[in-house]
């Protein structure tokens, strides 16, 4: 064997074994590198009320109710479950009805989510408003998320391992 | 044309993004060139030190 | 032909007849791009003009990790094979990817503010992006570093190499684990969720890059041959020149010529 083929040996070890290794903790460590849970997560796996969470999914159409001096409250859904939320704050400007959101705060008692921060999700869909408009005028549009897409982060919440 | 610069109300958003963009690579750009410029007269210098015509 | 072209004498004169192509080539595509991205590409049905920003973001996003992809093959080679080209390319491409990186995430802050509510979250994508951009520092500082150039090659190199792991965490973040940041739109399988009038400037303006990054590699790889025969010939007429002084005090001279 030749130097080179030694070192081209050494470097396809060692580049294994990086690989191997990095798997590993990645699938070890996965469920921490979890963003933000999703409402059916945070009923399945009883979240103690001090502790600062964040919750994902869609804004339930219908559901947002604005108050006095910015207050707002809205239910985040997960096609499966949903938690009511109440943030007091500004909102993004991409936040409405419909739309993929994370809630950071904690739990209360009642069940209710208090947030204390609000961020907009968007979806990875980018098109020029005529477009939209004639897709859903062919019946083409789907709300929510593009067809996968609408699945995948609240699949992806729902099964953190992966 | 006020309207344009305006950019929807995202102005303050959009310009610093392509103002920073063009800042960096613009300066990696005069940096570079400036190097290559004083490797090349460094270079010949040298040449011409070390074989005098 | 790679063998033909890693022999620095070949390289100087092909690079030197590609230099002004690449970067007039890169100026006249970034400046398509910019028309198309600022005036003729469509507001965004939900984002509106503060889409534009994408038009930079994306494609800074590539490079980003596509130079790094070059930094790690050029390294493997110059660990593996020797090639002294190798290793130049790859100290000459860093800071050029270095540059991308940073634009990438300040352009993504200047984004993520009006659109999600915020400059920064410590989601997977946004973190393992900032990890590649402490890799490019690392990787530049270590080269840097050494006192023998050769050294501080190899040890960058294997740096260069063991922070390839970095770039499928990059790519497959969003899919991974959820993350604040949304999925692919054009790299992904299946047909890309973007119209195709905001599609167009998005490849002009990679591209746009792209011929930058060649143009700036290759002044950066003549940059540092240059200097490299600089060096070698201070050395010689430091030799050649001073050979009493050198054994009378019995420390070579070669610091202080250097300078």
């Amino acid at each position: 064997m030749t130097r080179k083929q030694q070192r081209l040996g050494l470097l396809a070890l060692g580049m294994t074994a990086l690989g191997g290794a990095t798997a590993l903790v990645l699938t070890a460590f996965s469920s921490n590198l979890v963003f933000f849970y999703s409402p059916s997560d945070l009923k399945a796996q009883a979240i103690s009320a001090d502790r600062r969470v964040r919750i994902g999914g869609l804004v339930e159409d219908g559901s947002v109710k604005r108050g006095a001096d910015s207050r707002v409250a809205f239910r985040i859904t997960d096609g499966k479950t949903d938690v009511a939320v109440v943030y007091h704050g500004i909102l993004p400007d991409l936040f409405r009805e419909g739309q993929g959101v994370v809630a950071e705060g904690k739990l209360e008692p009642g069940g209710a989510f208090d947030a204390s921060t609000i961020l907009a999700k968007h979806d990875e869909r980018y098109m020029p408003r005529e477009v939209v408009d004639a897709l859903k005028k062919s019946g083409h549009w789907q709300e929510g998320g593009a067809s996968e897409a609408a699945a995948a982060p609240l699949n992806a919440a729902a099964t953190p391992v992966r | 044309m006020s309207a344009y610069f305006a950019m929807g109300g995202y102005a303050v958003f959009v310009w610093p993004a392509y103002a920073l963009t063009a800042t960096v690579l613009g300066g990696l750009v005069l940096y570079s060139w400036q190097r290559y410029r004083d490797s090349i007269r460094n270079l010949e210098r040298l040449q011409r030190q070390v074989s005098p015509r | 032909m790679l063998t033909r072209l890693a022999n620095p004498a070949r390289f100087m004169r092909i690079s030197a007849v590609a230099l002004p192509w690449c970067a007039w080539a890169s100026c006249a595509v970034i400046a398509v791009g910019l028309y198309l991205a600022l005036i003729a590409a469509p507001p965004d049905y939900q984002q509106g003009e503060a889409v534009r920003i994408m038009y930079v973001h994306v494609p800074a996003a590539w490079m980003a990790l596509n130079i790094y992809l070059f930094v790690a093959v050029a390294s493997a080679v110059a660990l593996v094979w020797r090639h002294p080209l190798a290793e130049i390319a790859a100290r000459s491409a860093a800071p050029i990817g270095a540059a991308f990186t940073f634009v990438c995430l300040a352009s993504g802050s200047l984004w993520g503010r009006p659109m999600w509510g915020t400059w920064w979250v410590w989601d997977a994508r946004l973190t393992s992006v900032l990890v590649l951009f402490f890799l490019y520092l690392g990787y530049i500082a270590l080269v840097n570093g050494f006192d023998d150039p050769g050294r501080g090659g190899r040890v960058g190199s294997i740096l260069a190499l063991v922070g390839v792991v970095n770039l499928p965490i990059i790519k497959f973040s969003v899919d991974w684990w959820n993350t604040l940041h949304q999925p692919a739109s054009v790299l992904r399988f299946g047909k890309p969720t973007i119209a195709l009038s905001m599609l167009v400037p998005l490849l002009v303006m990679a591209l746009g890059f792209m011929l930058l990054f060649a143009a700036l590699l290759l002044v950066r790889m003549r940059t540092e041959l240059n200097e490299r025969k600089i060096r070698a010939l201070r050395l010689n007429s430091a030799a050649s020149v001073r050979p009493k002084r050198r054994s009378e005090h019995g420390v070579p001279a070669r610091p202080a010529v250097l300078r």
